[in-house]
């Protein structure tokens, strides 16, 4: 993927931060830009064309998650909107039990609505999870019996070291306990499968190759949620406000393309992830691996390099020509280490997530494996490390 | 702030000796640790004291890594105060992944 500002040999590997708009994206958006730049809402025809394919979108979306569309809302401010939703129109909807269970390693979003829960007096009860970032299904089911818990969170797989959950386990355990499963999907949607069992799920369109500002929030049919928006009318998904039709149709037409295209491609960027995991700690001394070795979405691989500062490792790999993300707390802007690898006990600082766009080919890979040591070497040189 | 090093450890927390990391952020506090702990005789236990919120983790994830015992930590005011406990050298180099 070329940067125009830098120049042709930069490789983007932060598809998990968000990817370019998939080549379907660009043309459905461009398609709906004439029929749905009208107020779905109004009665004139030009709006109910717009309304029209507002429709489809989500009948597109529904089978592309197989559930129905009126099980589907579209929220702006796409997954991070779309996660505070299904929280907090679940708690509003069951408000005899205000008791919110979630992982550890759920993203910020679950955890500032949970946060914000907790404010307003409800009881909020985090699961710890193993090095690997996985929760005990035993622990998950203890936490969600206790009486009075109206929601368990759960994320999916990690957007920050790609650990996949037991969800059905879990599942399992919400169905045993009568506590609806809110699964986060964010970063499993298109690289992976979303297993079944849950009641309520959000997902981020530019995750997959839609528009940025695109949540997906789906509540199944006998999920107690109340829409959580002031002055929504009941039974509405989508958020209040106007939403940018082309910019569902095309997040609704490149999910299809996406679940769509051959699963070849997600074996080959498995295999350069393997790759990763394996050639980083041969060639870079003291780093530590963090993740599931299997269990784990197929795109993405983190690591962390003791003795550096994360933010010069991020401006030395780009100026080396390569995007990459991190969870070390010098980069968060808060000075806190991302709560994942805190949680998991591992490394923190110097921290690196590569996560690998479809198309991303062997030779950036290597480029990347090849560059990374010397980076390292000069950073640990500078900071005066070599052979602590 | 360095203490005489007791004799078969420190089983007094008044004689351990303290390292302060006070208004150093992450790498730092392990950085600092890491170039401490070679002085210490095995079995010296090691106080931290650190207000990097990144610090815990990161010096519990550098005792696995180096093989010394992380013993956790507790509040003392505004800061932390983490205690390792150092064990006989371990040569650096590569470190098996966590998996």
């Amino acid at each position: 993927m070329v940067d125009p500002a830098t120049g042709g040999g930069y490789v983007y590997l932060d598809a998990a931060a968000g990817l370019p708009p998939h080549p379907v994206a660009t043309a459905a958006y461009a398609a709906a830009g004439a029929d749905g730049g009208y107020d779905p809402g109004k009665l004139y025809s030009p709006a109910r064309r717009s309304a029209r394919l507002l429709d489809a979108a989500r009948e597109s979306v529904a089978a592309s998650l197989r559930v129905r569309p009126d099980e589907v809302g579209f929220c702006a401010g796409g997954g991070t909107a779309a996660a505070h939703a299904a929280v907090r129109g679940a708690l509003a909807g069951d408000p005899g039990r205000a008791g919110l269970v979630h992982s550890a390693v759920e993203h910020s979003a679950v955890l500032h609505a949970a946060a914000a829960h907790a404010a307003a007096g409800g009881a909020v009860r985090a699961v710890p999870v193993d090095r690997l970032g996985r929760v005990d299904p035993a622990g998950y089911a203890a936490a969600v019996a206790v009486p009075g818990t109206g929601l368990a969170a759960l994320i999916s797989a990690s957007h920050e070291v790609g650990t996949t959950q037991p969800v059905p386990a879990v599942a399992a355990a919400c169905a045993a306990a009568g506590v609806p499963l809110y699964l986060d999907a964010a970063a499993a949607l298109g690289w992976a499968p979303v297993p079944p069992g849950w009641s309520l799920l959000s997902a981020s369109a530019h995750k997959w190759g839609g528009p940025p500002g695109i949540g997906v929030l789906v509540v199944r049919k006998g999920t107690r949620w109340v829409p959580p928006w002031p002055g929504a009318p009941a039974g509405t998904l989508d958020s209040p406000g106007r939403l940018d039709v082309p910019a569902v149709v095309a997040a609704a037409a490149s999910l299809r393309a996406v679940l769509a295209e051959p699963a070849a491609e997600l074996d080959r960027l498995r295999a350069l992830v393997d790759l990763v995991r394996a050639e980083v700690p041969a060639r870079v001394p003291d780093v530590e691996l963090a993740g599931d070795p299997a269990d784990r979405l197929p795109h993405l691989a983190t690591f962390s390099c003791l003795y550096l500062d994360g933010e010069a490792l991020l401006y030395a790999l780009d100026r080396a020509g390569f995007a990459v993300s991190s969870g070390s707390s010098c980069t968060s802007g808060t000075l806190r280490p991302s709560h994942v690898l805190a949680a998991m006990g591992v490394l923190t600082h110097g921290n690196v997530r590569v996560s690998l766009p479809r198309g991303t080919t062997a030779a950036d890979v290597h480029r990347f494996l090849d560059t990374l040591p010397a980076v390292v070497a000069d950073l640990r040189a500078q900071a005066g490390v070599v052979g602590l | 702030m360095t203490g005489p090093v007791p004799a078969g450890g420190a089983a007094d927390p008044g004689r351990e000796p303290e390292l302060d990391c006070r208004g150093r952020r992450c790498p730092l506090p392990v950085i600092m640790v890491a170039a401490r702990v070679p002085e210490l005789a095995p079995g010296t236990v090691l106080r931290v004291r650190t207000d990097d919120p990144a610090a815990g983790p990161d010096l519990a994830a550098w005792c696995r890594m180096r093989g010394h015992g992380f013993l956790g930590g507790g509040t003392d005011g505004d800061h932390e105060v983490y205690r390792i406990q150092v064990t006989a050298r371990i040569q650096a180099g590569p470190v098996p992944g966590s998996g």
